[in-house]
């Protein structure tokens, strides 16, 4: 019996934002009221339709993402929290998340989000210096941020998180760490600090992609910083929240005891969930699968009765343990060896004996009380480190 | 059919002067062919060709045509290679022809291969009849163009049939033309048999299939055949002539006609295109003239990218031998690069066309190493020795001199070209023999190369710095002294044996240089600094260095959507497969051929 059995996931994903910023290729787009409307009802048939999934087993936690869900009015996210609350098993102690954007939340919706058992607050900050924010194609200012920032707190909410970015062209060392600085004078509990990917298909690709080439080349980068000045800005993220009594406990996350994200931490160590809503990827029964990412083909049949069409794949045992691997190695306690022989029955020594060895070997792996993690080295080029996981298949 | 009513010919052209169009279009209106079985260019049937737009192994097709006055005539059309490095297969094929229509597009007017291969085929005595195509253009200009072949090439163009392939517009002038204008074959058909292969094809079932032409005799089913110059004998299986695309047995071939052959033939290396073939019992006094042994003048050493790939690889390599008697191999190891062959070519188009061949028939993915050609050491104790594989070459010390294969090349180009490609020449080691006008504004050129300086880019660069208006026609010349080193490259400290070639010692420091700054963008970054580093006889010329991979992106969260991150590994996973492992580094196929890369970009 796994582990993670007993317990599911439920993400609901919100496609919609007032503008799309330059770096996001995230499934999300401005939409007209009507639009929203009609997605919205759509969306909550789904999740009753999938509440199956969830029977008999434990709830650890509801993520509502996007896009921008603050951008929905708060009737919206109350009717939608109502039926979660309807026909999920939803208790006191599951961590229940939206993400808001500065900007975008007012008193009356925070209040809203309260009253309807929503726990934690995501907030996508980014940076605090204006005119990199303007860059990026984020439509609020620093100011505005406080501004949001204070009237959640205000409306109750103590778990707040705050996404933020290195690695923005423009950004000095000295801006990041001006940036740290006055986050941290919040003491919010949890810190989420990313790098800037230059995604295909964005306006940041047009501007940066060559230069994204040059820098993978080794090349010194024109506008984007250089991979030294990147890796300055990650070890002086760890050390000034370390200082500041946070827990690096993912490559990207920080948090103070006790605020660990339940639902990045599930991604993570493989729990099942289910997503619901354009797009969204679900794990239930080591199946995955994902809706259809155009609009039409998920409202349709949904607003017929029934689920849309979707490909299930079943897992092998092979891409299981690989990604059980790859997933738990970005959490920085690793993974506990033993847990790997209880969910596939086998030693880990004799699938990655070998890996585990070189790796170690390089310097980018560690090995102590029964379990593997990264090392520093091996965070900086974890992408490598993850794909030495994937076994060749004969 | 008696001699008077059969017409051997090929068609010679420029290329895209359309050449092929027209072919297709003659085969087409003979009606050996309905409208419904024309492929877009019946003659060039094999995938490869059609991609690249050239031939590369001539064919045949036997066509009817019943002219105005309700006769019915035979056509034997004879398709040619128009490559210089198939110039060989070019000229047996036009000795099987009597004439020659020589097409000239109606815009471009003549250009240099098209007078490179009217005079190839005047040499052969052929007859030539122009036709001049594309009249359909906007652009064309028939009058000044048949004005042009008079002038230019010195023949009567006055009735040159003027048309377009492309629309069938005056087709049926240039069929009349055929039989009016080309000669008939001549040649007793009671004489001892004298047939020359112009070509051969393997097939699995048949053996080898003799494409010849019947000089004088007559040769059927049952006959006891020799080749002159390989000697083999056989029995003959079947004779017969080529319909389009595929081949109808006859009851006997006699002098004058175009055909086949099949004898029970296992090999393509014992009937050289060439060769004479004979009866047995009763020979001819004396085999045509002009056969060459085919020879290999590059070489270069082909390896499975998975070495576990190598049985497939010689089955591959022993299969198109069968078809291609100018291709040879043997067996050869490297320590980068594990089991393999040294494959010997007529030039580099050739190499490459066995390359692609062996990829896309054979589903081989290879390893091509740097082409180089054969040298001569002589050594110290006074023994000599060719050398095919730069890792070979002895300790200097045990090196009396060296020599290398030169070629004694002709560029035809046009006056305003001429001190562009004695540039090149000069920079290619070429040595200056001499200029002659042959009108006046087209030249001649004369030089010495070495044919180690021909084999990379030269005939592109040739073509780059004419416009495409100068033509190259060279000849193995013999060998010359030449000071000349072999430039090993180290990554990472190690020696990579597949990266070692020979260079004169003058060029050794660029070539070094340049082969380092190549590879540097070759090679991938790895946790580690890589130096690569260029040396001759174990003294650094040159140096590099492949920094050291420090940092990924900072991978974000792409929330439950795992499958697009696994996509990623992958991505990263397999780039790495596609490398071979030198010591401790990965390092792409392409990097074993970035060597013949130094002087086409910058």
């Amino acid at each position: 019996m796994k582990t993670t059995d007993s317990e599911i996931q439920l993400y609901i994903h919100i496609p919609f934002c007032k503008r799309k910023c330059a770096y996001c290729d995230f499934l999300s787009a401005p939409a007209t009221f009507s639009q929203m409307e009609s997605y919205m009802d759509a969306l909550r048939k789904e999740i009753s339709l999938r509440k199956g999934e969830a029977a008999g087993k434990r709830l650890r936690s509801v993520y509502i993402g996007g896009g921008t869900p603050s951008y929905l009015l708060s009737e919206q996210i109350e009717r939608t929290m109502d039926l979660v609350q309807q026909e999920y098993p939803v208790q006191p102690n599951t961590e229940v998340t939206i993400e808001v954007n500065p900007g975008m939340v007012n008193e009356a919706k925070a209040k809203a989000y309260a009253r309807c058992g929503i726990n934690r607050i995501s907030m996508g900050l980014q940076e605090t210096h204006d005119e990199l924010l303007a860059h990026l194609g984020r439509i609020h200012t620093y100011h505005k941020f406080l501004e949001s920032y204070t009237l959640c707190r205000k409306a109750g909410f103590d778990n707040i998180n705050i996404d933020l970015m290195c690695g923005i062209p423009g950004q000095s060392l000295e801006m990041w760490e001006e940036t740290l600085t006055r986050v941290l004078r919040l003491r919010t509990p949890h810190l989420s600090c990313y790098g800037l990917i230059i995604e295909e298909g964005t306006p940041f690709y047009e501007l940066y992609g060559e230069d994204e080439e040059r820098r993978e080349r080794g090349e010194e980068p024109l506008h984007l910083p250089s991979e030294e000045l990147e890796r300055s800005m990650y070890a002086m993220t760890g050390q000034m929240l370390r200082e500041a009594g946070y827990h690096h406990y993912e490559i990207s996350n920080y948090a103070k005891e006790g605020f660990e994200s339940v639902h990045n931490n599930g991604y993570w160590q493989r729990y099942p969930y289910i997503g619901c809503g354009l797009g969204a990827s679900s794990l239930v029964g080591e199946e995955r699968w994902d809706n259809p990412r155009e609009m039409e083909d998920y409202i349709t049949p949904l607003s017929e009765g029934h689920l849309p069409d979707v490909e299930k794949r079943a897992l092998s045992v092979k891409e299981q343990m690989e990604e059980f691997m790859f997933l738990g190695l970005r959490r920085m306690e690793g993974v506990y060896i033993s847990d790997f022989t209880e969910n596939f029955g086998r030693d880990s020594e004799v699938i990655y004996g070998d890996v585990m060895a070189r790796l170690r070997e390089e310097g980018l792996l560690e090995k102590k009380e029964g379990r593997i993690f990264l090392t520093g080295k091996g965070i900086d080029v974890s992408n490598y480190v993850f794909s030495e996981f994937l076994i060749d298949s004969v | 059919m008696d001699q008077s009513h059969i017409r051997n010919f090929c068609i010679i052209a420029h290329i895209d002067h359309g050449k092929s169009t027209l072919a297709d279009r003659i085969i087409e209106m003979t009606g050996t062919l309905t409208h419904r079985e024309m492929q877009d260019q019946v003659l060039d049937n094999m995938d490869l060709e059609r991609e690249r737009g050239i031939t590369i192994k001539s064919q045949a097709v036997r066509i009817i045509y019943t002219d105005k006055n309700g006769e019915e005539y035979i056509f034997n059309l004879i398709d040619t290679p128009g490559h210089v490095d198939f110039n060989y297969e070019v000229s047996r094929a036009l000795a099987a022809c009597d004439g020659a229509i020589l097409v000239v597009d109606a815009a471009q007017g003549v250009e240099a291969q098209t007078l490179a291969n009217v005079y190839l085929a005047m040499e052969h005595d052929l007859e030539i009849l122009p036709v001049i195509n594309k009249i359909d253009l906007p652009s064309a200009d028939p009058d000044r163009v048949a004005e042009e072949i008079e002038d230019v090439i010195g023949i009567d163009a006055s009735n040159a049939p003027r048309v377009s392939a492309k629309t069938g517009e005056n087709m049926d002038q240039v069929l009349e033309a055929i039989v009016n204008a080309l000669p008939a074959p001549t040649g007793d058909p009671n004489k001892p048999l004298k047939a020359l292969i112009f070509d051969s094809l393997y097939d699995s079932y048949r053996g080898v299939i003799v494409f010849m032409r019947i000089m004088e005799g007559t040769v059927k089913a049952g006959d006891r055949i020799r080749m002159m110059a390989t000697g083999t004998e056989a029995d003959v299986v079947e004779v017969g002539y080529f319909g389009a695309g595929r081949f109808i047995p006859c009851d006997e071939l006699p002098a004058g006609m175009v055909g086949y052959l099949t004898a029970s033939l296992k090999n393509v290396s014992d009937t050289r295109v060439g060769d004479t073939v004979t009866l047995a019992d009763n020979p001819c006094d004396e085999a045509l003239p002009g056969y060459k042994k085919a020879r290999s003048m590059v070489f270069c050493g082909i390896y499975p990218a998975d070495s576990a790939k190598y049985p497939e690889l010689r089955d591959a390599l022993e299969k198109l031998q069968l078809n291609d008697a100018a291709l040879t191999f043997e067996p050869e190891t490297s320590a980068a690069l594990g089991f393999g062959f040294r494959c010997g070519f007529l030039g580099l188009l050739h190499l490459d066309v066995v390359q692609e061949r062996l990829e896309r028939e054979y589903g081989l993915d290879l390893v091509t190493t740097a082409p180089g050609v054969v040298y001569r050491i002589y050594k110290t104790d006074g023994t000599v020795m060719e050398l095919t594989n730069p890792s070979n070459m002895p300790d200097p010390s045990e090196i009396d001199y060296m020599e290398e294969p030169v070629v004694d090349a002709e560029i035809m180009v046009n006056s305003e070209f001429i001190g562009a490609i004695m540039d090149l020449c000069q920079e290619r080691r070429g040595t200056y023999v001499s200029m002659d006008y042959i009108e006046e504004n087209r030249a001649v050129l004369k030089y010495v190369m070495p044919l180690n300086e021909i084999i990379y880019d030269f005939f592109d660069a040739l073509k780059s710095r004419s416009r495409g208006y100068a033509s190259l026609d060279y000849e193995m010349k013999g060998y010359v002294r030449q000071d000349l080193v072999r430039l090993d490259i180290l990554v990472n400290h190690e020696i990579v044996d597949a990266l070692s070639f020979i260079v004169p010692a003058s060029t050794a420091y660029d070539r070094g240089r340049k082969l380092c700054e190549r590879l540097k963008e070759e090679i991938p970054r790895h946790l580690f600094e890589i130096p690569i580093q260029a040396a001759v006889g174990g003294k650094i010329i040159a140096r590099e260095t492949v920094k050291a991979m420090r940092k990924d992106v900072l991978a974000k969260c792409y929330g439950g959507d795992i499958s697009r991150k696994r996509k990623l590994l992958e991505k990263q996973k397999e780039g790495k497969k596609k490398m071979r492992q030198v010591g401790n580094v990965s390092i792409p196929q392409e990097a074993f051929m970035a060597v013949l890369k130094l002087d086409t970009d910058k």
